[in-house]
């Protein structure tokens, strides 16, 4: 049982990394990853949110969409979900600790519409993950995109003293350095045999 | 009749085409990279990708655009999104049953269409604001832009990964699969020196 779930942490956090082998949360990749400090307010809030969303649509679709046999309400359900999820969030953080709000304030809008969230709920309901893994998987998911954001953050800065082409300043170079770290994490793709 | 057509849909050709270029949501906005570099290993996937995701854009531009005006400005986000996720889901529903073969390929970057970033963004900038006709002509060509990027990106990545293009031999025999442009290594790699070359081919039009 713990090895299974350190199995699913350590898939979702490192080799099967969702930003960089399943391309999903991609915007906020390129967007906020300018500086260390935002990308580690941006990773800290999307996966608090994440470990949230994956625990209440995990009981939402075995619970109601399961008993009731509503699949096609899904997608439209697990959206709601996570845009609730969101505001509520920033509604708690706003009341219990204004710290924290100031430094997460402007990002937490922003996780509704990233693909991680929804694709993470999507994988979760295609792997048939039982409650406490499914947990574990919003959890290790999270923390990959947080350690992805921060790598690129710090390659970014280093950046800014380099003497880029000129057509690839901006996105471009963002991308090809993405992909050389796609290559790179591949490396720890022995870890685990899935 | 003439002038009529012409007030309502002066401006209509510049709707359509700015999304094939000017405005290209993938070039230029850089909106919408998840299922870009996702699907795009061969390059019917691609093109399967792309005319599911101009549907959902149309569709919803259209629904949206019609209800523009009885929306509150408090849960306009909200709407949007439960139009497009209705939307996303008769579009997977539609593959599922009739290309399962490709349903089964693109996987959950089907119903992923939902958070497409290149999508509520239309509605917020532009259907939630304009008329129908206006909006529907924005719609189709943010919608054929993108499918175009998708094709172009797949197609060099299977030429490259596979040596075929829609599945159809290039190379011969002696050909070396580039194992790497099938990963999503290549995927980015590929996207950002094509940004770059559009930026280059831009700035050299306009001089």
């Amino acid at each position: 049982m713990l090895v299974n779930l350190t199995l699913i942490f350590i898939a979702a956090a490192i080799t099967h990394n969702f930003v960089l082998t399943y391309f999903l949360g991609i915007c906020p990749f390129i967007g906020v990853s300018k500086k260390i400090e935002q990308a580690a307010g941006m990773g800290a809030a999307t996966t608090f949110v994440m470990t949230l969303a994956a625990t209440v649509t995990w009981v939402i679709y075995h619970f109601i969409l399961v008993r009731f046999n509503l699949p096609f309400l899904e997608y439209a359900s697990f959206i709601i979900v996570i845009a609730s999820l969101v505001q509520i969030v920033e509604m708690f953080i706003r009341k219990t600790s204004p710290v924290l709000y100031r430094a997460l304030g402007i990002y937490l809008p922003l996780i509704t519409t990233n693909c991680a969230i929804l694709g993470l709920t999507l994988f979760m309901v295609l792997r048939d993950y039982k409650f406490l893994e499914s947990v574990i998987f919003g959890l290790g998911a999270g923390s990959g995109f947080t350690l992805a954001l921060i790598i690129m953050a710090g390659i970014r800065e280093e950046l800014e003293c380099c003497d880029v082409p000129r057509p690839l300043q901006g996105a471009g170079i963002t991308l090809i350095i993405a992909g050389i770290l796609a290559l790179s994490f591949m490396g720890f793709g022995g870890l685990i045999s899935r | 009749m003439k002038n009529i057509c012409d007030k309502n849909c002066g401006n209509c050709g510049r709707e359509f085409y700015k999304g094939l270029w000017r405005e290209n949501p993938i070039f230029v906005q850089v909106l919408g990279m998840c299922p870009t570099l996702a699907v795009t290993t061969k390059a019917l996937f691609g093109f399967s990708m792309g005319m599911a995701t101009t549907f959902v854009l149309v569709c919803s531009s259209l629904a949206v655009s019609c209800i523009r005006k009885v929306v509150p400005q408090q849960v306009r986000i909200a709407t949007f999104t439960v139009i497009i996720a209705t939307f996303v889901t008769c579009a997977d529903y539609f593959l599922k049953a009739k290309f399962y073969a490709i349903s089964k390929e693109l996987g959950p970057y089907v119903p992923l269409i939902v958070v497409n970033c290149i999508i509520l963004g239309r509605q917020e900038a532009f259907a939630s604001k304009q008329g129908i006709l206006k909006s529907f002509m924005d719609a189709l060509g943010m919608g054929i832009g993108f499918s175009a990027v998708l094709v172009l990106l797949g197609s060099i990545r299977e030429i490259l990964g596979f040596g075929t293009v829609f599945y159809y031999k290039i190379f011969g025999s002696g050909f070396e699969h580039w194992v790497i442009m099938a990963l999503p290594a290549g995927a980015f790699i590929t996207l950002g020196f094509l940004i770059g070359f559009f930026n280059w081919a831009n700035k050299k039009l306009k001089t």
